[in-house]
């Protein structure tokens, strides 16, 4: 056999290897495996600072759930709009690859979307306290503080307390944490595009070279399973009081 | 071709490296598992009763989501076992980590 070369199920060659699997693909589990620890890292900073902040804003006063789990949805389905694009490739459709992938990115974007909208929201949060109906009970420490400014002829209080990396330790471990996240996700809509202009080039993506797909769709489902975890021990672990 | 290189296609095309891939139609139903599960995470978490309780539920569907994606999505049940081993050792040693990081800044104290 020219060159050693082995076929594999899908259809994609490579060259023969001692393990008898693609070293490329190898190598994107490796760099996955250590994206983990990476990950894993930003997460712990973010519990271990979690409560540990001087003043506000704290996660119960910015985060918007419902608006975060309509974005966790988006990344869940390009998850599987960038499946769809590898099965129509290995199948032989170029033109269902280009729509799925496409699918993928805009997907992508609109993820990117959701928090370049989320990040500007908590920049320029504004505490608001209705004076004329106090109860102490149900606002957060954050809302407290602004209450002071509430008295005689006072009806609201309004005041600007922004969340930036600077702002608190939950800002900086926040900001860090999900902003890698986003720079992650952006590679990741830079490469599934890559991919969709280059498939218009004569034999640039092929059902022969579906690793090069393989390994796009490895590194973006990577990304939405590291989403999943953020999700819930940032977002609904952030909201939960007493965690 | 050496020795090495035909049992190493030999072992390839005996389908151990690769079990072929799963159908687009298993691809929509994972898709509308995941979806139920957000669904249910973010129903969980305002479900106020739950108390404490609500840390092992989140954490259990948080889990299942990932593996799920990461099974067949990823492929990790239909490709060779190499490739599971080293994702979970990445993933364990980043466990080990998180754990390290929070006990030697006393998170569990």
């Amino acid at each position: 056999m020219a060159q050693d070369s082995i076929a594999v199920a899908n259809g994609a060659e490579h060259e023969a290897t001692t393990t008898g699997l693609n070293h490329r693909k190898m190598l994107m589990w490796a760099f996955l495996g250590s994206d983990c620890m990476f990950f894993g890292s930003l997460i712990a900073t973010y519990l271990v600072y979690q409560g540990k902040s001087l003043g506000g804003p704290m996660p119960l006063d910015v985060f918007d759930i419902p608006v975060t789990s309509v974005s966790t949805f988006v990344l869940l389905m390009s998850s599987m709009s960038m499946v769809m694009a590898y099965a129509a490739l290995t199948k032989g459709s170029i033109k269902g690859f280009r729509v799925w992938v496409l699918a993928t990115a805009i997907m992508g974007m609109t993820f990117l979307g959701f928090q370049t909208f989320e990040f500007r929201d908590f920049a320029n949060h504004e505490v608001v306290v209705d004076c004329t109906n106090l109860d102490m009970d149900k606002l957060t420490e954050l809302e407290m503080e602004v209450a002071t400014g509430c008295g005689p002829g006072v009806d609201e209080v309004e005041e600007s307390r922004g969340l930036t990396p600077r702002t608190n330790l939950f800002g900086t471990t926040f900001f860090t944490l999900t902003g890698f996240h986003g720079a992650h996700v952006a590679l990741g809509v830079v490469w599934l595009l890559s991919l969709f202009f280059y498939s218009f080039r004569a034999g640039g993506v092929t059902a022969k070279k579906s690793l090069n797909v393989d390994l796009a769709a490895l590194y973006w489902h990577f990304v939405d399973v590291v989403w999943i975890v953020i999700f819930t021990v940032v977002y609904l672990f952030g909201v939960f009081e007493g965690f | 071709m050496s020795q090495q290189t035909e049992a190493v296609e030999q072992r390839t095309s005996s389908g151990e490296a690769h079990t072929g891939h799963p159908t687009p139609a298993t691809y929509l139903k994972v898709a509308i598992v995941l979806s139920t599960i957000t669904a249910i995470e973010v129903a969980i978490f305002y479900a106020t009763w739950l108390g404490h309780g609500i840390i092992p539920v989140l954490v259990v569907l948080s889990g299942a989501k990932f593996s799920i994606v990461a099974m067949f999505y990823m492929h990790l049940k239909y490709d060779a076992r190499l490739f599971t081993n080293f994702f979970i050792s990445g993933l364990l040693l980043a466990m080990a980590i998180v754990i390290a990081i929070m006990a030697l800044f006393r998170y569990f104290a």
